[in-house]
């Protein structure tokens, strides 16, 4: 056999352009279907309710246990989210159609990791005035908000990275919490801890490790999903 | 375009390929048949690089896979029995969004062009999930030759497919074969694998056991080889 071609030469910023490809994809059909932001959000919606009525909780209590039922309520309806994402693709076989493309298959990964980010976003906008309004706990502390949106950056990379795994499996729909869950558990206590701090008027600190570590376990997840999504993805 | 040597791909302990040997000239428009578990998808999915060869050289119009597999795409459409398209989205913001994965220049013209060749422009602003299974496979074939790569890769096209929908699908492979497009198609239609193809080659147990080109194959007689070749 003859020695290997040359590589087609790439146009400039085409990985930037296959991001936003997706990333405009998943938005467009979502805001025509809306299955996957309606799923969330009612679910959401509800656990924050069982939680209401399940805890009878008074004032000092509920300062302490928020922080934990915000990010509880934010895992889950996650993990549903992420699930449905990656399975919509799977069903209608577009999961071939997009690997298919001659890019950097990363790209198909950042794609979705903005996606999902964005539905976590609003369903999150929406649930924390909710739980604000039914706990009587105010919730609009900028510190507090910069935490969720960094939580949610870790939550949904990981998420979009095993959800891409799980989704191969006929029981991708247990088989998702049971891989993110014990992973995800750093960034979630992280989370927690930072959040509680926020809310709680803890000095910076005592937050600061929190935040930190949200950080690192951001960018290394991010930089380990880029390494390995192709092998993640591939038969 | 196509050259592949010694190819085996294993599930776990189970080896569905057991070493195939396979050409393709430029130009060329293969029919692979083969009953079902033959293993003629999985030998497809290497192909378009969505599977890894467990052993094996493996090369598309030069590019080795999995090597150089971006580049294999780039000069690759793929045509599943599936097709491949979000239900939620036009016909025309489908073409759009394969479009700019595969970064296809002046990107508009050739989405309008692209419809035209399928003959979905006037349903070209209906949602997918809207259009007939026909109408799907049109637009996946408009899809798939959207950036006009040099290979052509269908996977049992005609599946789900009624009469009518069939023949206008045959129109097409034939449009793209006149183009001088290196086709390769699976089916489990003889008949008409034998009609369209230059060359009719029969996948079983794993290995191609049976190779015959169009020039030297009575239609009719086909059947009855087909049966000989997975006989063994």
């Amino acid at each position: 056999m003859a020695d290997q071609a040359a590589v087609v030469p790439v146009r400039r910023g085409a990985f930037g352009r296959a991001v936003a490809a997706v990333v405009w994809k998943d938005l467009a059909a979502e805001f025509r279907s809306r299955e996957l932001l309606g799923a969330m959000l009612v679910f959401a919606l509800l656990v924050v309710l069982i939680f209401n009525f399940a805890l009878e909780l008074d004032v000092r209590t509920r300062s302490t246990v928020t922080a934990g039922v915000l990010w509880v309520t934010f895992a889950f309806a996650g993990t549903l989210g992420l699930n449905r994402s990656m399975g919509a693709e799977k069903d209608r076989g577009c999961l071939d159609g997009l690997l298919l493309a001659p890019v950097d298959r990363s790209a198909i990964y950042f794609g979705k990791v903005v996606a999902n980010l964005a539905f976590m976003l609003v369903v999150e906008a929406i649930v924390v005035p909710v739980y604000s309004l039914l706990y009587n706990v105010p919730l609009l502390v900028p510190g507090l908000l910069g935490v969720i949106v960094l939580g949610s950056i870790g939550y949904v990379g990981v998420g979009t990275l095993l959800a891409s795994m799980a989704v191969q499996a006929r029981t991708r729909d247990v088989l998702l919490p049971i891989l993110l869950f014990p992973v995800v558990l750093p960034e979630l206590l992280a989370a927690v801890k930072a959040s509680e701090g926020f809310l709680q008027g803890l000095a910076a600190a005592d937050i600061l490790p929190w935040v930190n570590l949200l950080l690192v376990y951001d960018v290394v997840f991010l930089v380990v999903a880029w390494m390995v999504y192709d092998y993640v993805v591939e038969e | 375009m196509i050259e592949v040597r010694r190819l085996v791909k294993t599930f776990g302990l189970k080896p569905v390929l057991r070493g195939v040997d396979f050409d393709v000239e430029p130009g060329e428009f293969v029919a692979l048949l083969g009953p079902n578990g033959a293993g003629k998808t999985t030998f497809l999915r290497i192909l378009a690089s969505l599977s890894r060869p467990t052993l094996g050289d493996v090369r598309l119009a030069g590019f080795r896979l999995p090597g150089q597999a971006a580049s294999v795409r780039r000069v690759l459409g793929v045509v599943s029995h599936q097709p491949l398209l979000y239900g939620d989205l036009t016909g025309e913001e489908n073409l759009r969004f394969y479009g700019r994965l595969y970064d296809v220049p002046q990107l508009e013209a050739r989405v309008a062009q692209v419809l035209e060749m399928v003959g979905l422009a006037a349903r070209r602003r209906d949602l997918v999930h809207q259009y007939s299974r026909g109408m799907q496979q049109r637009l996946a074939i408009g899809r798939a030759v959207l950036h006009d790569p040099e290979i052509m890769l269908f996977d049992e096209p005609h599946t789900g497919l009624d009469q009518e929908a069939s023949l206008m699908l045959d129109g097409v492979l034939r449009q793209v074969a006149a183009r001088g497009r290196t086709v390769v198609m699976t089916s489990h239609d003889l008949l008409r694998s034998a009609e369209l193809a230059t060359r009719v080659d029969i996948l079983s147990r794993g290995v191609i056991a049976a190779s015959y080109p169009r020039a030297s194959l009575e239609p009719a007689s086909l059947p009855s080889l087909y049966r000989e070749a997975i006989r063994g």
